[in-house]
């Protein structure tokens, strides 16, 4: 009996429309996020991370809108990301409704910027999102820029700087495992899980529901993420807690 | 009409409080204000809490709420969530040492490194503790009513509350160790969780202090 092992979906949105479709056979408008968001809350989802790949700022304001539309029907902890680049961008989604911010690229560029956004708000609603990909055996570096740019950063390092920073929670993406369905970066994900003190959201490339055990089990993921494999309706988020509480981990059911 | 006074000291997400107060009692007015005339006038109290204890002390403190705060809390239903239960205490270990409201006897320290083992496993427990984790009712309340026994709540903190009155203690969760998540006395009703964030039991509880006559 404790605390339990969080299941995460994750939705692209642009414009305030999800991108990338989501495709359950009893939905009126799959391009709503807070129609779908709903649909996941109603399977059980312990949270919902809204990732913002609006390129303008017109539809940033979109963004604002789509969060306090989630905000006042679906009542689990949400978490948007995409474009935090300023205290005042914090501000603006916490306001909108938002639990927790990702900040990935900005982090990179400003350091002190996790700094001044956690003595501000919180370190319970700063996350920090790190793009990770392989460069050695047993060495991983940050990228930014959907994994284009490369930074120099050890992984490891700049997590638990992170961490220190006044990141409440790390979210890792590895780039190498994105889209594949190959399953978690187990590698990676332990190593990063087992040096930061503060929790850790597993991500990139999810395929079955034992994936999402294994990050648990093998990775020691706090949270795992996951997009492609609850969009189609392929499984549910109900079904994924099954298999996790089968493999014997602590989950809400 | 039934007012329910949302306490605004300017420290982020009050939105989702106030939104899941509306969802559960859509004929309650909800009223989302810093001013002390108004928690006056309210029916009910709802003290939210995020970011540190320090800046939400000296944010009551600027906005003159303190006295309307402490009157509240002697008079009428009054809830406390998250930092709005730890406020409440003598003294929060917090920001190198924070003294709260003290309107009940305990202390806010933080989780203990050396302690944050989960004893199945033997990791490491991180902190902040964030997440559902269980509720273990240690008696019964008005605002547990229909929420079953070990029922998750939606949790997210790094210091937690070491009630010094066992008395007061109406709920308790366990993470390295057992802390009260749940304190009340006479009109009090605090929760360390997030109930406008814990789906369902959360909502209920928010109904149940919406429906609440105050009394223990």
């Amino acid at each position: 009996m404790g605390l339990a092992k969080r299941i995460i979906p994750c939705l692209d949105v642009d414009n305030g429309r999800v991108v990338k479709g989501v495709k359950f056979v009893d939905i009126r408008d799959a391009g709503d996020p807070v129609e779908i968001a709903r649909r996941y809350d109603q399977q059980g989802a312990d949270e919902i991370t809204f990732l913002d790949i609006t390129a303008s700022s017109s539809n940033r304001a979109t963004m604002v809108h789509v969060v306090e539309a989630m905000a006042s029907e679906v009542f689990i902890p949400l978490t948007v990301g995409g474009g935090i680049r300023a205290v005042e961008d914090v501000r603006r989604m916490l306001n909108a409704g938002a639990d927790k911010v990702a900040i990935n690229t900005a982090a990179v560029a400003n350091p002190d910027f996790v700094k001044a956004a956690a003595d501000h708000f919180g370190a319970q609603c700063i996350v920090v999102a790190v793009d990770a990909k392989q460069t050695a055996p047993g060495k991983w570096e940050v990228f930014t820029h959907g994994g284009r740019r490369a930074t120099g950063l050890d992984v490891l390092e700049w997590t638990q700087r992170m961490a220190e920073y006044g990141a409440g929670e790390i979210l890792l993406t590895s780039m190498d495992r994105d889209g594949t369905r190959d399953g978690f970066d187990l590698p990676l994900t332990r190593a990063v899980c087992d040096a930061v003190t503060v929790p850790v959201i597993a991500s990139g490339g999810v395929g079955t529901l034992d994936h999402l055990a294994d990050g648990v089990l093998l990775g020691h993921a706090d949270a795992v993420l996951a997009a492609s494999i609850f969009h189609f309706g392929e499984f549910t988020v109900g079904q994924a807690k099954e298999r996790m509480a089968g493999r014997g981990i602590e989950v809400r059911l | 009409m039934n007012t329910v006074a949302v306490i605004d000291y300017g420290m982020g997400n009050l939105r989702s409080v106030c939104k899941a107060l509306e969802h559960v009692a859509p004929k309650a007015r909800v009223q989302l204000t810093s001013n002390p005339d108004d928690l006056a006038k309210a029916d009910r109290v709802v003290f939210p809490g995020q970011g540190a204890i320090g800046g939400c002390v000296r944010a009551l403190d600027s906005h003159g709420l303190r006295p309307a705060l402490l009157r509240a809390l002697e008079t009428k239903p009054f809830l406390g969530i998250c930092l709005g239960l730890q406020a409440l205490f003598d003294f929060s270990e917090e920001g190198g040492g924070t003294p709260g409201l003290a309107v009940l006897p305990g202390r806010v320290p933080l989780f203990p490194p050396a302690q944050m083992h989960d004893r199945a496993t033997g990791l490491r427990l991180k902190v902040p503790h964030m997440g559902w984790n269980q509720v273990q009712q240690v008696r019964p309340h008005a605002l547990w009513e229909d929420i079953p026994q070990d029922t998750r709540f939606y949790f997210v903190h790094s210091y937690y509350v070491d009630s010094g009155d066992r008395r007061q203690i109406a709920g308790v969760t366990e993470y390295g160790l057992r802390f009260t998540s749940a304190a009340s006395i006479n009109n009090i009703f605090a929760v360390q969780f997030h109930p406008e964030k814990s789906q369902k039991a959360g909502l209920r509880l928010l109904e149940n202090f919406v429906n609440w006559d105050g009394k223990d």
